[in-house]
């Protein structure tokens, strides 16, 4: 008993040896495991209302047709648009990420942000833009982060971190009550935003067994567990459907 | 060898309880369950039991989430924050000032308890730091200060929730909501006596700076740290929605003076005329005697001025309101307001919110009471009716009168003895009553009369605020007196006892003098 208890302990450090030279990096994209999967969507398509901007000519004018809110994004080929995957739990206690250095860039533009969902690192600046030049707020609603609450009445750049991690935090306008952006905030880089093709991909993960959630503003959050091995590729496809 | 002795016994002897302020968070428990709990609950989430009669809604201490702060947007407040909030309350809501109820002891164990219920205190990487405010600009009420404070006020964009003249009526206004989802106003800002943090040009400059937390209030601070607004462009600002309030809180007055006018009275709600009439503030409060009530009524008092010519009485009601309501985009607004004032005895508010007007309505007893003795203050009772003006916005017909026979019953009278005119603008109601002195129906209608107390109040709807029948703002009993003509003697006296004055004092110096030259001769 006692032998086996031991062999376990050996064999438990040698694997947290083996990934504790894990280290997200730029060019270490490549190297590791990929999970990729598709977020497909079943039932009616919700109809998104209208929105008016016709108190903001400036924001108006950039639209040929009037938009429409983007609480439910289904993409032409059925699958659903801003969905936030990411390595939920499953990563090595040793693993340690370097807050990536480029900032992420949220723009306001035509009384919208763009884009709608993101990720980001605990400590990586966020570039909030106002390329608008009228006036928006930029209201952050995090519990684990302390909120703020900013003014934007001109085009300015206003950079702001999250302490801590946290999926999601909402961010709002209050001048323009429909203008609504999910940031969700990791210690890690293993996260990704389904766009219009409805696809994801995670790259460059240590091997493990994780679990990745993706997560939807309206449609809440699914889980699945992956195990990945060195460069392998696994699929994990969630499926939302419409309520 | 004294001395040693005297030193000796000095250390020997039990010093004095430190003046280091001690904060027990055992004893602020204590104090915290027997006054704070019943709103903000036990759990400090403001929850207590209260909690739901309130709007806005009891701080919830388990988010460390605080309006009123000296600190940046998204910081803890610093201790003398918390302590002002307990020290001298919140203007316009339900918290009071604790500074004289609680023993100093007592507000500090409590200041210290509540913080308990947040990690975010105990975490030592969230050390909250005092922006640096320096003081007010001089010359603040000066035209050219003014001015460049209305620019900046149009520049950063104020006017989008708080209006073009600060009521509260921009046009994102409807849409406001606090981080909990509850509907919230933009501050009206002519009432600078019901600020939160306090109406000083100071305090309005500190909320500029660091946001109202948890609201669409943001902070401004970026401005500055970017170099697209001075610090004295922003104290500017500050100066200047501070002139939008009077200069001190209004005076509330019992008796409202009509006073007596040989030129022609105002002729319509906007008249200039009225600018040259004494304003009266009768504030007002929500209904909750009878059910439903109403916790959270929109119009916070009335402006009241009066006139007549011995033959009409006119009465013009002034108050600020964001909405021209019926007005479809408060509807939302409308619904949430209804959902979370939501009454004990009320049903749930219907799926589609109603459409409701704007209301006011201004009550006097049948007739002019010979002792102390009035009606019941509460649109009066089925044996004691009261005399009522009404006036519905958007109705073709302006104003009504009728007999209130309490609160479910109005019998409008038919005879059309009043005019009813009303104008809405940038965010104000102005009113304006007209009325024969005396009518043919004496026996129903009020014959007005010169020289009485005649007992009056006040109640006001806002239809964009979910308000209609006993959800309405009321007024206790006031009084309107109609100045008498002033009688020729009231003139008159004073000048013949300057006439005799004098002319006893001239006889009594020339007697005087005679005897003097007497004397000599």
């Amino acid at each position: 008993m006692r032998t086996l208890g031991m062999a376990v302990t050996l064999v438990a450090g040698g694997v947290a040896l083996g990934i504790a030279g894990w280290r997200s990096s730029a060019d270490g994209a490549q190297a590791g495991a990929t999970i990729s999967g598709t977020i497909k969507f079943t039932g009616t398509r919700p109809v998104m209302a209208k929105i008016d901007m016709s108190d903001e000519p400036v924001c108006k004018g950039k639209y040929q047709t009037a938009p429409t809110k983007e609480d439910v994004v289904v993409n032409a080929n059925g699958t659903l648009d801003n969905v936030f995957v990411y390595v939920k739990a499953g990563l090595p206690a040793t693993y340690r990420a370097a807050a990536a250095p480029t900032p992420v860039v949220l723009d306001q533009d035509g009384c919208r942000y763009l884009p709608h969902v993101l990720g980001i690192m605990v400590g990586q600046s966020l570039q909030i833009k106002n390329s608008d030049g009228i006036a928006h707020n930029i209201k952050a609603k995090g519990v684990k982060n302390r909120p703020f609450n900013i003014s934007q009445p001109t085009n300015m750049t206003t950079t702001r971190t999250f302490s801590a991690a946290e999926v999601m935090v909402g961010l709002e306008c209050s001048v323009h009550g429909w203008m609504k952006s999910w940031v969700g905030v990791l210690p890690h880089t293993f996260f990704a935003v389904s766009g219009n093709s409805g696809t994801f991909a995670i790259k460059g993960l240590p091997p493990g067994t994780y679990t990745i959630e993706a997560w939807h503003e309206r449609y809440g959050a699914q889980t699945a567990t992956v195990t990945v091995a060195g460069t392998q590729t696994k699929t994990a496809d969630f499926t939302f459907a419409a309520r | 060898m004294i001395n040693e002795l005297v030193l000796l016994a000095a250390a020997l002897v039990p010093r004095p309880p430190s003046l280091v302020p001690v904060q027990d968070t055992t004893q602020g428990k204590i104090v915290y369950g027997k006054w704070c709990a019943g709103c903000h609950g036990d759990g400090g989430a403001g929850d207590g039991p209260a909690a739901r009669y309130m709007l806005p809604r009891p701080r919830d201490f388990t988010l460390a989430l605080y309006k009123i702060r000296t600190t940046a947007s998204g910081q803890l407040p610093t201790d003398p924050d918390i302590e002002r909030a307990i020290d001298e309350g919140l203007p316009g809501t339900a918290m009071p000032e604790w500074k004289t109820r609680l023993s100093d002891r007592e507000r500090r164990d409590v200041l210290a308890y509540l913080k308990t219920f947040s990690a975010y205190f105990a975490d030592t990487s969230q050390r909250p730091t005092p922006l640096q405010f320096g003081s007010a600009p001089g010359g603040g009420k000066g035209a050219e200060a003014l001015r460049i404070g209305r620019q900046f006020f149009d520049s950063i964009a104020c006017h989008k929730c708080h209006g073009n003249q600060g009521r509260g009526d921009g046009p994102s206004a409807p849409t406001l909501k606090d981080d909990a989802g509850f509907p919230i106003f933009a501050a009206d800002l002519s009432q600078s006596w019901l600020f939160r943090g306090g109406g000083t040009v100071e305090d309005i400059y500190r909320r500029l700076r660091t946001g109202v937390d948890g609201t669409p209030m943001p902070s401004f601070s970026d401005l500055i740290d970017q170099r697209l607004i001075t610090d004295e462009e922003l104290w500017r600002l500050a100066q200047y929605v501070r002139s939008l309030s009077p200069e001190r809180a209004p005076a509330v007055r019992d008796v409202i003076h009509a006073a007596q006018r040989d030129a022609p009275l105002p002729g319509s709600p906007t008249d200039s005329a009225w600018n040259g009439l004494e304003r009266y503030w009768v504030p007002l409060v929500g209904q909750v005697i009878r059910k439903p009530r109403w916790f959270a009524p929109a119009v916070t008092g009335v402006w009241v001025q009066a006139a007549h010519d011995g033959r009409s009485l006119v009465l013009r009601v002034s108050w600020d309101d964001r909405s021209q309501s019926p007005d479809s985009a408060w509807l939302e607004h409308t619904a949430r307001m209804l959902e979370t004032m939501a009454d004990d005895d009320t049903a749930a508010p219907a799926p589609a919110p109603p459409l409701l007007p704007d209301q006011i309505a201004v009550q006097f007893p049948l007739a002019i009471p010979e002792g102390m003795e009035r009606p019941y203050f509460l649109m009066g009772s089925g044996t004691q009716p009261v005399y009522q003006w009404r006036w519905t916005s958007g109705s073709a017909g302006g104003a009504v009168t009728g007999l209130a026979r309490g609160l479910e019953r109005f019998d409008p009278l038919p005879r059309a003895s009043l005019t009813g005119q009303a104008v809405y603008d940038q965010g104000a109601w102005h009113v304006m009553f007209t009325r024969l002195l005396a009518t043919a129906d004496d026996s129903t209608q009020l014959q007005f009369r010169t020289g009485r107390a005649i007992p009056v109040a006040f109640f006001a709807w806002d239809g964009s605020n979910g308000e209609r029948g006993a959800r309405m703002a009321v007024s206790t009993w006031y009084f309107l007196s109609l100045d008498a003509p002033t009688p020729p003697r009231v003139f008159i006296s004073p000048v013949l006892a300057m006439v005799i004055t004098l002319g006893l004092g001239w006889s009594v110096v020339r007697r005087a003098q005679r005897r003097a030259r007497g004397d000599g001769d």
